[in-house]
């Protein structure tokens, strides 16, 4: 029967509070951390937060009557406590996949993380996680190549990949810049990287960096018999001249290239990811300005969820967080959304923060980067916790190494290699590290030097956000 | 300077070429490679060996020796194979290959006898 039109301001959980509705599997679910203003009660809080990532305005519109809203409406349909803090709950909503144009996650995220976020009800409000039905996700582009098809173009099998960001970060002339590629990739690494804000200053031009390290590649490939690679950083200001730098790249026959996919944008960073995927490039990916969106525990984004969208949007590359350098990152959160970069299933997992089943279907996974504040000493632990589908970057660790940046990329690749025949025959690395890159060091001048130069180094600080835990 | 070691690899010297995984660490012995194998044989992938000459490491096709060795999980056998490759082709690189058909990918490749450089 048709609804009469009723002027005014209704309460939000008469349309959208609905804790008997069960999820459809062509639903997006989202998980928000909310915490209300006081006296608001939660499932008011929890259906405005339904409303306004929806259909929802704050007072009723005659033109509500004009479209079926019971059918198109975000639904809230659980809450439950925070661990650890009573001034929080959860609040899941269900998405009715119509409401989202297919294959943009601009367009969801312009919904789900929108207007809500300065909503007034609310003190504070964080994406902790979103479920993608398959039937969005095969929408998307998802990663242009994959890990498997990464690992046959380098040639790289059985190991975890080695690799290094040149610095100093800002400062070198293109020549001097790409010497330093050089002597890091002939001592052993499989890739280096241009530092995410590393564009194209007044003191290197992009097209200049991009021939000389294509050299250093193509010298340090004849010299060492391996295949090697430079992430060439083709972040810009323009979308326009993204891909015209990477339609340079793709000329000299750079086999990876690289972008910053908060920093330029999310619809900029999905070209870049078409291209590469229809041009044959890898494609690497930084995460500068994450910790604005999602080191704050209560307002924001989950990591997490800044993994997953990366999936669907492509790329093949994302820093993750090492757990053991100087960067934010809980263990067993991290381990949760490196499964978010590489698994084909993930099963919901409180204990790792994991709030939804995602199915990935046949997208591709992408290889989890650790990388900042590592050396040599952490090896063995990152060859435990990451296994062989990641990417190590140790930048410090390999150009600070007193012999220069050959014999740090080599004492590094001796410490990997040892770790991983030592992993193989069965050893526990995190308990015998120390020993096996100490016997790898006796067949290894410029292992033995890395490990007296950086025995000393420790980063413990605690870490700011830590997964949700019960506190009484 | 004088503590300051030079990094000896020359584009000259066909010796300064390695040979991905495990080409940073010395040449296998018998019972490492056994091990790499126990390793392959526990993970269930089928093993496989290649070789080729040292000049044409960069291919990405090496001569397969026989068939990859779908479903072997006998150490010796395996072992005896690589044994028989390296045997017959004494100057050439021999890789062992452990094949993960579910990941389609290669789950383990390492050179377990290394040709002749000089």
């Amino acid at each position: 029967m048709a609804k009469t039109y009723q002027a005014g301001v209704k309460e939000y959980r008469a349309t959208y509070w609905e804790p008997n509705y069960t999820p459809k599997d062509t639903d997006i679910l989202a998980c928000f951390k909310v915490t209300p203003q006081p006296g608001i009660d939660r499932e008011e809080v929890a259906a405005a937060v339904a409303a306004e990532s929806s259909t929802g305005t704050w007072t009723t519109v005659w033109t509500d009557l004009l479209t079926d809203l019971s059918y198109y409406k975000g639904r809230a349909y659980r809450i439950e406590d925070v661990p650890g803090s009573d001034a929080e709950f959860y609040a899941f909503i269900a998405y009715p996949i119509d409401l989202f144009e297919p294959g943009s996650i601009v367009n969801v995220f312009t919904s789900l993380v929108g207007n809500v976020f300065g909503f007034k009800a609310l003190r504070s409000i964080r994406l902790e996680d979103i479920r993608f039905p398959v039937a969005y996700l095969t929408t998307c582009d998802g990663p242009p190549h994959g890990i498997q098809v990464e690992r046959d173009i380098m040639n790289k099998y059985g190991r975890p990949l080695l690799g290094c960001t040149i610095k100093p970060k800002l400062g070198l002339s293109a020549k001097n810049y790409g010497r330093a590629v050089y002597e890091a990739l002939r001592g052993g690494l499989d890739f280096t990287k241009d530092d995410e804000n590393v564009n194209s200053q007044p003191f290197m031009n992009w097209k200049q960096r991009f021939d000389f390290c294509q050299e250093a590649i193509e010298k340090a490939e004849r010299e060492t018999g391996e295949r090697k690679g430079h992430y060439l950083n083709v972040t810009a200001a323009t979308a326009e001249e993204m891909i015209k730098r990477a339609e340079y790249a793709k000329e000299i026959g750079t086999p990876i290239i690289m972008t910053d996919y908060i920093t330029a944008g999310f619809a900029a960073h999905t070209s870049i990811s078409r291209f590469c995927k229809e041009n044959g490039i890898l494609l690497h990916v930084h995460r500068a300005m994450h910790g604005v969106i999602d080191r704050n525990p209560h307002h924001g984004i989950h990591f997490r969820v800044l993994a997953k969208i990366l999936r669907l949007m492509g790329g093949d590359h994302l820093h993750s967080g090492t757990v053991v350098g100087k960067l934010e990152g809980d263990r067993t959160a991290t381990l949760g959304w490196i499964d978010i970069m590489r698994e084909e299933f993930v099963k919901e997992d409180r204990s790792r923060g994991i709030f939804f089943d995602q199915d990935f279907a046949y997208m591709p996974g992408m290889i989890p980067v650790a990388s900042g504040g590592i050396h040599v000493w952490h090896m063995p632990a990152l060859v435990n916790i990451f296994g062989d589908d990641s990417v190590l970057q140790f930048g410090g660790g390999t150009l600070g190494h007193p012999w220069g940046n050959a014999a740090g990329a080599c004492a590094n690749r001796v410490a990997l290699e040892a770790c991983v025949k030592a992993r193989n025959e069965g050893a526990e690395l995190e308990k015998e590290g120390g020993n096996i890159l100490r016997a790898a060091a006796e067949h290894s001048p410029e292992l033995k030097i890395a490990l007296e130069t950086w025995k000393e180094i420790r980063f413990e600080f605690d870490t700011v956000d830590k997964l949700d835990v019960a506190h009484k | 300077m004088s503590q300051v070691q030079d990094y000896k690899s020359r584009v000259s010297d066909p010796a300064s070429r390695k040979f991905e995984t495990f080409s940073y660490l010395p040449a296998m012995t018998d019972a490492d490679i056994r091990k790499q194998v126990e390793y392959i044989v526990s993970k269930g992938w089928n093993p496989a060996v290649e070789h080729t000459e040292p000049q044409y490491l960069m291919d990405n096709y090496w001569y397969m020796w026989k068939l990859p060795m779908f479903g072997e999980t006998d150490v010796d056998t395996i072992l005896a194979e690589c044994k028989a490759c390296h045997e017959a082709n004494p100057g050439n690189h021999v890789r062992l290959i452990g094949y993960n058909n579910f990941s389609q990918s290669q789950g383990a490749s390492m050179v377990i006898y290394r040709g002749n450089t000089k």
